[in-house]
């Protein structure tokens, strides 16, 4: 435990959101051995292993315990005939990427940030712009290695623990310290994108383009701010990998080489208000050609945003909070209702993106399911945010959709659970990896994720409940 | 946590000091907390307290606190944290007397200090240690418009009020960091049980109205700054800069 003690430090944690920040001992780079050491140690207030930082809320946090960050060193052990990978847990997509993309291979599904773990892609399940024709993360992984609870390492396959693997995809590292992930990898005989965008005049049509789209790849921007006739509107993006090289394009071979991300400022005030938010997002729209098609590389496609850096930070120091929730294919009034709801208290939405989705991986947490995808930013510090997002979960809740916990930072037990059928088998997976309880989050405190249902459902009474 | 925490969560843990407090009370109701959430009420009245946490539709527990006994003051928080982490602690314990019987009695005088001061000190510096270990967590301090600048129809309520309320100061910025944050509170004259028979002044409130700017600012996402300052009504933070600026001679001559 000395080199534990010795690497540690306090340090106050938050979300890419940067509205709830915590406190707590960060640890890491670890050995197996010296996480094994931890975990049997049951540190006061818990541990749990930190990815890259991106999620928006409280997820990757953990008051007064000990946060892993970095949990291990990267690693990439790459099998190019069986186009499979295992990759360490602290392990970027960048690094990632740069390593197999010149192979011909890709991973199956991107999230929007090239920044992200792998350890912490696992845990959240992410999806990408393919997800109703490609699912989750989950779908392609063939092996978990987990350091569970008891300190044993567990190989969790699909077929050889079920159970342990659903709890672990989409477990958001509650189920216990991710190590590494083996993934099936995607051949790619060209590293540039056939892109094109659509721009559509107003909410059904945007839903319509959204929903008759073939592609492989699809998302739409969609205007936070436009109201009357053109609420709604938004630029369907869709793509696919171009099936032979493109030798002018690419004349070295097939690469993923991201152009050199610009610093954002740290801006000492928010700069988005409910009128900037519009203009922005109106210019944004009208710039948008009708039917563009266009060749572009990976980083452009996929990791648009990650081209400021730090981005983040530029919202001021009160930070931003995103909603992120998907709702059955039968049920895209919410959307409508979500986007109305953030205009009518002036909430001053900069940001939405809109995806369809297919059936999820059956994660017990798992975000996706087949149906609409909505995600909404909005500065932090608007009073009326909080009262807003407790009624559109209900919203959300009654037609049977969920709020992504990985964005989340506010969400209430008794909405989590309504949304999250899976949530008891999780719990008795969860008891089972980690019976004493070695892993903790802020997020699954919040949400009484780990907590037994006789408590978390008990009412008005004087006395305090056991556990 | 909750509160504070991005638009904001609600807080599974709250402990009230000064159990009976209206202020404290009508913070609580307007939180809207889930019945699932816990809290606790210290304070001596056993029966009130027990009244009062029927309202709230959460979880309640009572604790026997007596804001000026001192030396049982450690061991009250240690039994508020044995049950788990505590996201809100709201410090709202205090009396007030008149001060021309404080005049004629200055045991009296000295027990409000204690009630309305340092056993606020004793309490939230035993607190603030536990969140800090904790990580997380926010504090409420219940100062007063009285706190800006001492009146001689009610100075020694003011003084034990400015105390608490350069407390309150230091206390958020010894906290910086920790991811504890300190709201300090400073309503104007709040119309209520404490002020029962005395004529208001002007803008003043009342407890359901500082009840709910504060739990406004709580729920509101807050960042990574530390606590801050709510007026209420909003309109008192110019009205106390002016205070600050008249001359003394004239400030002696207020009538109240």
């Amino acid at each position: 435990m000395g080199a534990v003690a010795q690497r540690e430090s306090g340090r106050l944690l938050t979300g890419w959101g940067r509205t709830t920040p915590s406190r707590a001992r960060v640890v890491g780079p670890l050995s197996v051995g010296q996480l094994r050491a931890l975990v049997a140690d049951r540190p006061a207030g818990g541990v749990l292993a930190r990815g890259a930082g991106r999620s928006c809320g409280d997820a990757a946090q953990n008051a007064g315990g000990v946060v892993l960050d970095p949990v291990t060193a990267p690693h990439i052990d790459l099998d190019a005939d069986a186009a499979t990978v295992r990759v360490s847990a602290s392990t970027s997509f960048a690094d990632l990427l740069t390593r197999i993309v010149p192979e011909g291979l890709l991973p199956p599904v991107l999230p929007g940030t090239r920044h992200l773990t792998v350890g912490g892609a696992v845990a959240a399940d992410v999806h990408g712009k393919n997800q109703r024709s490609d699912g989750s993360l989950g779908r392609w992984i063939e092996e978990i290695e987990l350091l569970d609870g008891t300190g044993e390492v567990r190989r969790l396959t699909p077929g050889g623990d079920p159970d342990g693997f659903r709890a672990t995809v989409g477990g958001m590292g509650l189920t216990g310290i991710i190590l590494g992930a083996t993934i099936r990898l995607v051949r790619i005989r060209s590293a540039q994108m056939l892109a094109s965008t659509r721009r559509r005049p107003d909410l059904d049509a945007l839903l319509t383009a959204l929903d008759e789209s073939r592609d492989r790849y699809s998302v739409a921007w969609i205007d936070t701010t436009a109201t009357g006739r053109s609420f709604g509107r938004g630029v369907v993006a869709v793509g696919d990998h171009l099936a032979d090289p493109d030798p002018a394009a690419e004349p070295g071979g097939l690469a993923y080489r991201p152009g050199r991300a610009h610093r954002a400022p740290r801006l000492p005030v928010c700069p988005v208000t409910a009128w900037s938010a519009r203009e922005f997002n109106g210019l944004h729209f009208r710039s948008a050609a009708q039917e563009d098609s266009e060749l572009t590389d990976l980083a452009t496609f996929f990791h648009r945003l990650d081209a400021l850096d730090g981005w983040n930070r530029a919202l001021g120091p009160r930070g931003f909070v995103e909603y992120q929730c998907v709702v059955p294919e039968d049920a895209p009034g919410v959307i409508a209702q979500i986007l109305e709801a953030a205009q009518q208290r002036r909430c001053a939405p900069f940001l939405g993106t809109l995806k369809r989705f297919g059936p999820g991986t059956g994660g017990y947490l798992s975000f996706p399911m087949a149906g609409w995808s909505v995600a909404i930013a909005m500065p932090a510090g608007n009073r009326r945010i909080g009262p807003m997002l407790d009624d559109l979960d209900l919203r959300v809740a009654a037609a049977g959709g969920r709020v992504y916990l990985a964005g989340d930072s506010r969400l209430r037990s008794s909405a989590c659970a309504a949304m999250y059928p899976g949530l008891p088998r999780w719990r008795a997976a969860a008891s089972r990896l980690d019976p004493s309880g070695v892993f903790r989050s802020d997020l699954g405190q919040r949400l009484g994720l780990r907590r037994a249902p006789e408590t978390s459902c008990a009412t008005t009474s004087g006395r305090r409940h056991a556990g | 946590m909750p509160d504070e925490r991005g638009a904001a969560g609600s807080p599974s843990r709250v402990l009230l000091l000064g159990g009976t407090s209206e202020i404290g009370l009508e913070i609580l109701a307007a939180l809207h907390l889930s019945p699932d959430t816990e809290v606790l009420l210290a304070g001596r009245d056993e029966q009130r307290m027990a009244a009062a946490g029927k309202e709230l539709g959460t979880r309640v527990r009572t604790l026997r606190f007596d804001a000026t006994a001192l030396d049982t003051h450690p061991a009250l928080i240690d039994e508020a944290f044995a049950g788990g982490d505590v996201d809100l602690v709201i410090s709202a314990a205090g009396i007030l007397t008149a001060q021309q019987t404080l005049d004629r009695d200055p045991l009296a005088a000295g027990l409000l200090v204690e009630t309305n001061f340092t056993g606020h000190v004793s309490t939230l510096l035993a607190a603030a240690g536990r969140m800090r270990a904790q990580g997380h967590g926010t504090i409420v301090v219940l100062s007063s418009i009285a706190a800006i600048r001492p009146r001689k129809a009610n100075f020694v309520y003011g003084a034990a009020k400015s105390g608490l309320d350069a407390f309150g100061r230091g206390l958020a910025d010894s906290l910086h960091g920790t991811g504890v944050r300190v709201l300090l509170v400073r309503p104007g004259f709040v119309i209520g049980r404490m002020t029962a028979g005395m004529p208001p002044a002007p803008l003043s409130t009342t407890p359901a109205a500082v009840g709910a700017a504060v739990a406004a600012r709580l729920r509101r996402a807050g960042g990574t700054s530390p606590g801050g300052v709510v007026w209420v009504p909003p309109a008192l933070a110019p009205v106390a800069a002016v205070f600050q600026l008249l001359p003394r001679p004239l400030w002696r001559r207020l009538p109240r």
